[in-house]
């Protein structure tokens, strides 16, 4: 049978850098087909090269059986590449929220009466009861439900992934890539998604989907292709494969996936204590009650945008949004009402935000100043205001041995770093001075399989060491493994509260959706 | 290309330069005049004579201080388009400080000019400063509007104020004789002062406080990212006010080679744009300080040697210091528009990926089969 996508011997560069070589690879029309690899293995480039954003230095593409080219002649824009029947679901969706379901389907095919086909395309009246009934048809056909007059704001996000795959069928798309398309979703909406991918399939679309989870290629694909710093370095069939044996074969090496339980926790004093905290605001909190007392790691579960950076944002600036909250919080046996962020920090927190390239690092600059980024007032980096560059290319460079960051170098950029190498940074820089309270937001998220096991034991030294962690985390795995208590927050409360051992995936998941409270 | 990349970063901006500058002399060769001619008038204007490189460095002083002034903001994310403003104010503080303190002693008074010069424009450069960090409202606009206030305050002060009786011109009173720097006579005559050595050392200064001073760090830190400044405990509103409050104060010592060491007196309008020259300064430089000096020294040298166009040419004139100026900054900042261009011409190499007619081939037949399958 003729595949759906050929590639042969693709490779790509980047400025000399190598992020493709020699791959190839086929995907049969009407399977799923997994991509995985870590983070900077180069399948999102080969993707990217798919759905036309780049252009191959050299190789071939063929589309069911014909060859295609790059950026030059054949497609430019996304818009060019669903014309070809290949769509694209980002990780992150690209839906207009103040639109409803169904305008945000038709951006950009809109279609009119034949009427006024005389005026230009971009004065013509929109004829929605057209597009309507073809939608419907698409929708029955692969059970895709939506109320298509909602507006995309007021939408789950599962749902908002509907239309994103919606939006590819009406633009009549053969081939899906769906980069992620599980790191938004409850483990519910997830095996949601799974069974409609199954029948996308059944009607003969053929699905790519980028992820690094291996537990859902094992239950959703029927073939896997593994990337590799750049090249291609097996391809399964699932049934005919272990989850441990594609673990080892995207990292290189033997991993452990799970972390051994650690003993139980030695407790002390409370290194944070919320008490009815509530905020006022689109995405609020409400009444809001925890502690994490020192030796201790307190995991809060939950799909993102259910409180937790509104939480996050008040423990570390508690001076915004002053006039908008009630209750206190706590740190480390402090009020931190009136304390600004210096000096909430200057308690003994250590900080690993979510969003790591916003947050935690200045992309544009050397290692070593992302090292020094909180540290600069503190001896020896700095004495009486002027810094000391010698010390801190010391302190740098044990960092980056202990910490094994690569590539080993005080002035490589740190935006060029692979997601992990960058979250060493982070933790290396925080880890610093051990900090009594550290909240770990997302610690593992687009980080290789290698540097999440990195990550894990250090957390659990922290704790051994008796710091107090707060980890915020929408990875049930992680949450599961390192948390001595498990909080589920939705909606902006705690819903529940589990001890190491009492939660399950699916009691968890079901809070999540905010089913059970 | 290819060579382009593997250059020093240094060379880049020189080959901006060099372009920028050929196509501005291919400009007089349509309006009619030999470009070579033109160039030699150009280098002759600006370094011919002890007098005329004099008059060359008499106008980088003031832009390094506004080149200085743009980049100091600009690292703390900002854009400061009110440098204009700025050593307006700065001179002016200047000018009422040496008139209404005639007798501060000798040895003081430069000090006491110079910082008087610093606190007018900073004060002038903190107030944007302050509204953005507190007010959330656009530098951008509130350093436009601040020039204008600037440039109607100024007036105003000079003529109802300290209006000199005996002139003619909007200029105020002669500032206090301890208050004037001397001019070296190696230029001829050109006035040329202490100052230009302060602005050396103000480049140092500055590049001291960004690169080796924890202030610096965090104000830079606060350029690159707000948001990860802020969750590193850095007030990033704080930082921004100091940026410009640093900012104006460097673009207020414009008033120290003004007053100090050429006119004697604030004369209304004295600068010819220095404030917005210095935003080109700046942008050449790449807003390193070292860098400053030969870009302040190109433009000031542009200046001076186009004022001779008048004279000398018959279908140009000194406006032709505009068009060099502009075209230098086109390319500087046309750098990334050559990458593409470099990526197209391989492309267009490569004749594997230049087939169109595969292409239509393939896609009618792709839409067809879809249409009769969906």
């Amino acid at each position: 049978m003729i595949p759906a996508v050929e590639f042969r011997r693709l490779s790509k560069s980047f400025h000399g850098v190598q992020a493709n070589v020699d791959i190839s690879l086929k995907v049969k029309k009407g399977t799923i087909h997994a991509i995985i690899g870590e983070n900077g293995a180069g399948k999102s480039t080969a993707m990217k090269m798919l759905y036309g954003t780049y252009m191959p230095d050299s190789g071939e593409i063929w589309i069911h059986g014909k060859p295609w080219g790059g950026r030059m002649k054949s497609w430019s824009s996304p818009m060019d590449a669903i014309r070809c029947g290949i769509g694209m679901v980002h990780q992150h969706f690209m839906l207009s929220a103040p639109h409803t379901a169904l305008d945000n389907i038709l951006l950009g095919v809109e279609t009119s009466h034949p009427f006024f086909s005389w005026l230009p395309r971009s004065l013509r009246p929109i004829s929605r009861d057209q597009a309507r009934g073809k939608l419907n048809r698409i929708a029955d056909q692969f059970g895709l439900k939506v109320d298509w007059a909602a507006k995309v704001e007021t939408l789950s996000v599962g749902i908002q992934q509907r239309i994103e795959i919606l939006k590819l069928l009406y633009r009549d798309a053969e081939i899906l890539i769906l980069d992620e398309p599980t790191a938004v979703l409850t483990p519910q909406e997830t095996s949601e998604l799974f069974v409609q991918l199954r029948k996308l399939c059944q009607l003969g679309k053929t699905v790519i989907i980028i992820t690094h989870k291996l537990k859902e290629v094992m239950s959703v694909a029927d073939h896997v292709t593994i990337f590799r710093a750049g090249k291609v370095v097996g391809e399964r069939e699932i049934a005919e494969t272990q989850i441990e044996e594609l673990a080892t074969l995207m990292v290189g090496r033997k991993v452990k996936l799970q972390a051994e339980t650690p003993p139980p926790p030695q407790l002390g004093e409370p290194v944070l204590e919320v008490s009815d905290l509530s905020l006022q605001s689109r995405r609020g909190l409400r009444n809001v009650n925890f502690q994490v007392r020192s030796g201790e790691i307190v995991g809060i579960s939950g799909v993102e945008g259910n409180g937790q950076a509104e939480l996050l944002q008040i423990l570390l600036h508690p001076r915004d949004d002053a006039a908008s909250k009630t209750g206190w919080v706590r740190i480390l046996g402090k009020d931190t009402a009136r304390l600004t962020t210096e000096q909430v920090k200057a308690l003994g927190v250590g900080v690993i935000p979510d969003d790591r390239l916003r947050d935690g690092l200045l992309l544009d600059r050397p290692v070593q100043d992302n090292f020094l980024l909180g540290l600069q007032r503190r001896k020896p980096f700095s004495r009486k205001g002027i810094l000391s560059y010698s010390k801190l290319s010391q302190e740098v460079s044990r960092a980056i041995k202990e910490y094994d960051i690569r590539p080993p170098l005080l002035q490589a950029k740190a935006g060029g770093l692979s997601g992990g190498n960058q979250q060493k940074i982070v933790i290396a820089r925080e880890f610093k001075y051990s900090p009594k309270f550290l909240i770990a937001s997302q610690p593992t998220r687009g980080v290789d399989v290698g540097a999440i096991e990195f990550i894990h034991k250090k957390i659990l030294m922290a704790r051994e060491e008796g710091s107090g962690v707060l980890l915020i985390s929408s990875e049930l795995d992680e949450i599961l493994a390192l948390s001595d208590r498990i909080l589920v927050m939705f909606d902006g409360k705690i819903l529940a509260e589990f001890k190491r051992g009492e939660a399950t995936e699916k009691a968890l998941g079901l809070r999540m959706g905010g089913a059970l409270s | 290309m290819r060579l382009i990349e593997k250059l020093p970063q240094v060379f880049k901006p020189i080959i901006s330069v060099l372009v920028g500058l050929s196509l501005g002399l291919l400009v007089t060769k349509i309006a009619g005049e030999d470009p070579w001619n033109v160039l030699g008038i150009l280098v002759r204007g600006a370094f011919g004579s002890r007098y005329d490189f004099g008059m060359t460095l008499f106008y980088t002083t003031p832009l390094i201080f506004t080149g200085l002034s743009v980049a100091f903001a600009f690292h703390s994310g900002l854009f400061n388009i009110g440098a204009e403003g700025q050593l307006a104010m700065g001179a002016l503080a200047l000018a009422a400080a040496g008139i209404q303190f005639p007798n501060v002693p000798a040895f003081l008074a430069p000090v006491f000019g110079i910082l008087v010069a610093v606190l007018g424009g900073g004060i002038w450069g903190a107030i944007p400063g302050w509204l953005r960090a507190r007010r959330g409202s656009h530098e951008v606009i509130n350093t436009i509007m601040m020039n204008f206030i600037a440039a109607g305050l100024s007036s105003w002060v000079t003529l109802y104020l300290l209006r000199n009786p005996h002139s003619q011109n909007p200029e105020t009173d002669s500032v206090g004789a301890h208050y004037l720097i001397r001019q070296f006579s190696f230029f001829d005559g050109a006035p040329v002062s202490m100052a230009f050595f302060l602005a050396l050392f103000a480049v140092f200064v500055v590049w001291f406080i960004l690169w080796k001073t924890v202030l610096g760090f965090e104000i830079r830190a606060v350029g690159q990212s707000e948001s990860a400044a802020r969750s590193a405990g850095i007030d990033a509103a704080k930082m921004r006010m100091i940026a410009m409050a640093i900012s104006g104060g460097l673009a207020g010592m414009v008033g120290v080679g003004e007053i100090m060491g050429n006119a004697e007196r604030f004369r209304v309008g004295f600068s010819p744009g220095y404030g917005f020259t210095g935003i080109a300064v700046a942008l050449l430089a790449r807003n390193r300080p070292f860098a400053i000096i030969a870009s302040a020294l190109l433009f000031g040298a542009l200046h001076k040697g186009a004022s001779d166009l008048d004279l000398e040419t018959e279908n140009v004139t000194r406006d032709l210091a505009l068009i060099l100026q502009a075209l230098v900054i086109l390319c500087v900042s046309a750098e990334g528009v050559w990458e593409v261009l470099g990526d197209r011409l391989k492309i267009l190499s490569k004749k594997k990926w230049f087939n169109p007619a595969v292409s239509v081939e393939v896609s009618e037949d792709q839409a067809s089969g879809l249409k009769t399958k969906v």
